[in-house]
């Protein structure tokens, strides 16, 4: 199945975005070793220069790490991968209340919205 | 590295229909590259010319630094808009035919291709639906490793799973000093796979871009900005 992009954001930037997640969220964890750029590519159904760039980037940021003999690794700094968690939560968030700004709610709307919605999936779950 | 193919000046007149207007074109190595362009916009008579196939009125194209001749159709995969295969041929015989041609043809990659997409060798091409024929020219056309693939609409008559299977095995082919070029009205099928775009209007090139500036730039996919580039 082909990685979820949408249609008016760069590719390289989406999967940026996408392989962050899958390491914070544990798919990969830290010292994993990532399938090659190919197998990546090919999964997501991108281009394989595109990819490329993408865990260029990631590189740049530390998140994973060349190895000469054994491909690309997940950044053993589990500092690091809870700072990127941290940052796209943050990025989110702002994304979140924007969107309820523009649907005409007030700071303390949200906020009771977001309390009403956390029992509500508590009373669910419990 | 030298650029794969450059086309200067190139001008095809049919005529009193100026078809291709003085082109100026580099294809690099190593890319996959959609050749996006409004009906009669050219792409078919630039891409013949490429092939060696319809002689340019005036200008030039150097691929590999030669003129098109045997020594270039040796190192192009060409997949026309239309069959030119026997129809009573069994499909393991064009098999053999593609070998016998080309010396770049893999045999083994030809007959996995077709294991995977489910199409008995030893069937008779006439037998075989519209769709599963432009599956098996396909494959013909992708198990040869040449320097540049051009494909002329491969994926408009086949199911979207085929699809899928075609555009992977383009993705997973694909090799670095090799280039892919693409024509298809399909775009936002394949866009996700090309590194590069080429409008092309009235025989020129309007555009030539990486996808993502395109995203970059102009906020939107390449499909969109087609639309409204050629917009009627």
């Amino acid at each position: 199945m082909a990685w979820n992009l949408s249609a008016d954001k760069p590719i390289y930037s989406q999967l940026v975005e996408i392989i962050q997640i899958q390491i914070t969220s544990g798919k990969y964890k830290a010292g994993d070793r990532l399938p090659s750029v190919r197998e990546l590519a090919a999964e997501a159904s991108v281009n394989p220069n595109t990819m490329q760039k993408a865990l260029a980037e990631l590189e740049r940021n530390s998140l994973i790490i060349t190895q000469r003999t054994s491909g690309r690794i997940v950044t053993e700094d589990t500092e690091l991968i809870q700072k990127t968690q941290a940052n796209l939560a943050d990025e989110y968030m702002k994304n979140f209340f924007r969107a309820m700004k523009e649907l005409g709610y007030s700071m303390e709307d949200i906020l009771s919205l977001v309390q009403k919605a956390v029992r509500e999936t508590c009373a669910i779950s419990s | 590295m030298e650029a794969l193919a450059v086309m200067q000046g190139l001008t095809k007149v049919y005529g009193n229909t100026l078809a291709v207007n003085n082109l100026n074109l580099t294809i690099p190595r190593g890319k996959i590259i959609g050749l996006l362009g409004p009906n009669g916009s050219g792409k078919t008579t630039l891409i013949k010319m490429i092939n060696g196939l319809l002689t340019p009125t005036a200008g030039s194209i150097l691929i590999n630094g030669m003129a098109p001749g045997p020594e270039t159709k040796a190192r192009i995969a060409y997949l026309p808009e239309r069959t030119y295969l026997q129809s009573g041929m069994k499909v393991c015989d064009l098999v053999d035919f593609f070998e016998d041609f080309y010396a770049d043809f893999d045999k083994n990659r030809a007959f996995s291709m077709l294991g995977s997409l489910n199409i008995p060798p030893t069937a008779p091409l006439k037998t075989l639906s519209k769709g599963t024929k432009e599956k098996v020219q396909l494959i013909l056309v992708m198990s040869r490793h040449a320097d540049l693939f051009i494909l002329d609409e491969p994926i408009a008559g086949v199911d979207p799973a085929a699809r899928d299977y075609i555009l992977n095995t383009i993705i997973t082919n694909y090799n670095e000093n090799a280039s892919i070029l693409l024509s298809t009205h399909l775009i936002s099928d394949i866009e996700n796979i090309l590194d590069e775009v080429i409008f092309i209007r009235s025989g020129q090139v309007i555009t030539h871009m990486p996808v993502d500036q395109i995203r970059e730039e102009y906020g939107q996919s390449v499909d969109a900005y087609f639309r409204r580039v050629f917009a009627c």
